[in-house]
């Protein structure tokens, strides 16, 4: 088996900022890889870096399609890169308002990529969505109300089941409980997980939350100043951490 | 008043400026739906009148051609009249009602009911050439979305309005595919008009003043309406007759007669209508 995404030698710099400092990844099919570290680490650089969205100053990033061809993310054309992102990949944001179409319905936000894909029968379009809302514990019978009325948690939801319904191989997911309170970050994280599980999606995810981490991700990567300082299963990194900043990391969570 | 106007270029505009509105038809035809910038002149009559429709018809108008103007479909309103006057007096062309003998048609908001001929040139007034405007504000977006193909959005547009209303709301304007693969504005001719583009024989050119874009469907392109397999494309038509010549095929207009409420259907097309014997 071959990884579906793979990084090397990543270098981004903002002015005397290095974001990414020889940086190397790699995602296999099925597997959920988390990227901690605190605010400005680089994570998310790293995130945008690998969907496309940034060009790196240098390295590679690798991606194997179904087919098994491979293409090179930092030299991709545009029209490329959003085949893929309209295809193979999907991008959940940390705020669903970045990511939704707050004057179209629920059902009209789920069908945009089954439109975008070339789906062209309204009766069936409907019915996938009613059938994501469902997936994603939202009433069907909601699916014409716009998201302004649903709460943030919600929102959120509607962001996984917009970005799921075209069963992507690999999802970018930039902070999905930011923002959300506890007990609904919880139930989110479960959902995610369950969803996950059944698809057998790849995931990589970027969060400061390492209960977060914990209950999702197989692999961590703990990031700081643009450098992997730690990579690891998750259990081994959490309950084992070796650097002195992962050791700070982990014993900084508050237990409740 | 139809004597020709000394001091002026023939059909008003320059020849450097026809030559450069020329070059954008040719590549909007070569391209066809696709939107060409061109280099807009201020015009003797404000935007919105018409003021990329009467730079096309300048420019590909000669001394034979035998020119129509229509204003939602009739011959007879202000629009109409002094955009066939104006030609008149600038380029001393012919000018007639008829449908049949204009070998160039200037139309606002209407396809003529009879059928277009082959070498027949109709010329659209479009005050907003960009299907996806209301969609997606940004311009350079817009135009990335058209150079990648990606119309999902203007589907999603057709989902919310048969989702919240039934059926696709847009009685005019409704957007087109031209030759599977640019989306097109029809310019806002009424949605009974849009099957008319499919196949023409005649060359549709489609002027946006304001704009400052051409675009152009040649004849015989492959135009559809967008729809849904489960939700066809329908023509909207009033379901009446004409009250003046009995037509039941035509596009109606609806005339407010008095204030009790009287009120008649009339063929929007005055060619067509008087070319009809009265009932």
């Amino acid at each position: 088996m071959n990884a579906l995404l793979e990084a090397q030698g990543l270098h981004l710099r903002f002015g005397a900022v290095r974001a990414l400092d020889d940086v190397a990844l790699s995602i296999w099919p099925g597997e959920v890889v988390a990227i901690v570290g605190e605010s400005g680490s680089g994570k998310s650089s790293l995130l945008r870096v690998l969907a496309g969205m940034q060009r790196a100053d240098a390295g590679q990033v690798l991606y194997r399609d179904a087919a098994g061809a491979t293409h090179s993310i930092l030299d991709a054309s545009d029209a490329a890169l959003r085949r893929l992102m309209r295809s193979d990949w999907g991008f959940v944001h940390q705020n669903a308002r970045d990511a939704l179409r707050m004057e179209v319905s629920a059902g009209g936000n789920v069908g945009e990529r089954l439109m975008a894909a070339g789906n062209r029968h309204y009766g069936n379009i409907r019915e996938v969505a009613a059938h994501w809302l469902e997936r994603v514990e939202m009433d069907p019978a909601r699916i014409d109300e716009t998201p302004k009325n649903f709460s943030g948690g919600m929102q959120q939801r509607l962001q996984i089941a917009r970005t799921l319904v075209t069963s992507p191989r690999l999802v970018f997911m930039d902070e999905p409980t930011g923002g959300l309170d506890v007990s609904v970050q919880a139930k989110l994280l479960d959902l995610i997980r369950g969803l996950v599980a059944d698809l057998g999606l790849a995931v990589l995810l970027v969060t400061h939350d390492i209960a977060a981490a914990r209950l999702l991700a197989h692999r961590i990567m703990v990031m700081r100043h643009g450098q992997v300082v730690e990579e690891g299963l998750t259990d081994r990194v959490l309950d084992d951490p070796r650097h002195p900043y992962t050791q700070l990391l982990v014993s900084s969570v508050l237990a409740a | 008043m139809n004597a020709a106007l000394t001091g002026y270029n023939f059909g008003y505009l320059d020849e450097a400026t026809k030559r450069m509105i020329r070059r954008a038809l040719l590549k909007a035809v070569c391209i066809p739906g696709h939107q060409v910038p061109f280099g807009a002149r201020e015009m003797p009559l404000p935007y919105g009148w018409g003021t990329g429709g009467i730079q096309v018809t300048a420019s590909v108008l000669g001394p034979d051609d035998v020119l129509k103007v229509i204003d939602q479909g009739a011959d007879d309103t202000t629009n109409a009249v002094s955009i066939r006057r104006f030609f008149n007096r600038v380029a001393g062309v012919a000018t007639t009602e008829s449908t049949a003998e204009a070998t160039i048609i200037q139309t606002r908001h209407r396809i003529p009911e009879t059928p277009l001929s082959e070498g027949q040139i109709l010329v659209y007034q479009v005050p907003m050439p960009e299907p996806l405007f209301r969609l997606e504000p940004r311009v350079a977006e817009s135009t990335r979305l058209h150079a990648m193909a990606e119309y999902g959005l203007m589907q999603v547009k057709l989902y919310e309005d048969i989702a919240r209303q039934g059926e696709v709301a847009t009685s005019y304007n409704h957007p087109v595919m031209v030759n599977h693969r640019y989306l097109m504005s029809p310019s806002p001719i009424p949605a009974f008009d849009n099957p008319k583009m499919h196949m023409n024989a005649g060359l549709q050119l489609f002027g946006a003043g304001r704009e400052k874009r051409i675009y152009a469907v040649p004849p015989y392109t492959d135009v559809r309406s967008l729809d849904f397999e489960d939700h066809p494309f329908k023509p909207v038509r009033a379901p009446h007759a004409c009250a003046i010549c009995g037509s039941e095929e035509s596009y109606l207009d609806e005339v407010i007669t008095d204030d009790q409420g009287g009120r008649m259907h009339v063929c929007s097309d005055t060619d067509y209508c008087a070319s009809r014997p009265p009932v």
